[in-house]
């Protein structure tokens, strides 16, 4: 049983490509993710019916409840061009975490390190988190110009160190938010199995579901309201919204 | 890994884990509270409290879990263990 309950941290299945050194089992199982909403979106797009049902039912759910998340965050004008990227990001998200927990990962041997969810590993969510960094800028820098980096001083000068701050603590908190649930989920749900392997870890499990779900959604707000922030203009437009 | 350093890595990551969940423990506490009274003056607008709620607060366990990857950095990678 105790081969069951290994708790490996920092052991990777390392792939040489090149120079570079890669986790091979994150890789694999994001292929895996990837691979599942693809197919599955594909099945629900394939016979496109005018009344919904079924499966395609529940994929318009997704996309509106991912329509939802952008359209609260970034507002009613704009979403529409950021559903694509904040839904990408909490599909990806959501179905990591989920088949990280669902499928048993750990019945197929690696020679090093194990299969889990990809999210676990911190180079996954620091990517992620840094993309949303690079789209946030992109998203302000192509709406307002040049005049996106007056945020940094329109308040007062002296609040600009703070500000360039909060461009780096912005996804070190992001990825380290992800990174550690997950990984906090998984090494729980180890420890108790190692202690009991039956019935006890499956109230843990379930909680582990529930606290990634959150988790993916939580993320996928964030970057919609930091596009949402970087956007707004802190103009005229806002004094009268107020008056 | 020596052993003083070991030693000192475990406690260091007891106390990280330790520490780093009793601020968010009380807030957690706190904003549960003030939610139930929220929703004890105002039941309908028990749905939107609850999301609200549930967003805080793990924006709140985040804390917890930034002294949780300390504790995972000092047991599984560390720096010091050369």
């Amino acid at each position: 049983m105790t081969t069951f309950a290994a708790l490996e941290v920092g052991k990777h299945f390392y792939w040489q490509i090149g120079n570079l050194e890669v986790h091979g089992q994150v890789l694999l199982v994001s292929w895996i993710v990837i691979g599942v909403i693809a197919i599955a979106s594909l099945i629900a797009t394939s016979n496109v019916q005018r009344v919904p049902s079924g499966f395609q039912n529940f994929m318009e759910y997704a996309l509106e409840f991912v329509q939802g998340i952008a359209k609260d965050q970034i507002g009613e004008k704009e979403y529409r061009n950021w559903t694509p990227f904040v839904g990408t990001l909490f599909l990806f998200i959501f179905v990591s975490n989920w088949l990280g927990i669902l499928v048993p990962w750990k019945l197929i041997e690696l020679p090093e390190g194990e299969l889990a969810a990809p999210t676990n590993d911190i180079n996954t969510t620091v990517a992620l988190a840094l993309v949303v960094s690079v789209t946030y800028f992109w998203a302000g820098l192509s709406r307002r110009g040049l005049g996106y980096f007056s945020k940094y001083v329109v308040a007062s000068p002296f609040l600009l160190p703070l500000w360039v701050l909060e461009d780096f603590t912005k996804p070190l908190s992001l990825s380290f938010r992800l990174f550690g649930n997950i990984l906090a989920d998984e090494l729980v749900v180890g420890v108790l199995v190692l202690l009991v392997p039956l019935i006890v870890p499956l109230p843990m499990m379930a909680l582990g579901l529930f606290a990634s779900g959150i988790q993916a959604l939580i993320f996928a707000t964030l970057a919609a309201s930091y596009i949402g922030e970087a956007m707004e203009n802190h103009g005229e437009e806002e004094h009268q919204e107020h008056a | 890994m020596d052993s003083l350093t070991s030693a000192a890595s475990v406690i260091a990551a007891a106390l990280a884990v330790g520490l780093a969940s009793i601020g968010p423990g009380l807030g957690q506490g706190n904003a549960a509270s003030s939610a139930v009274e929220g929703i004890a003056r105002q039941p309908e607008a028990e749905g939107k409290i609850r999301g609200t709620l549930l967003l805080s607060l793990a924006f709140m366990e985040a804390l917890t879990i930034y002294g949780l990857v300390v504790a995972l950095v000092l047991l599984f990678a560390n720096p010091f263990a050369s």
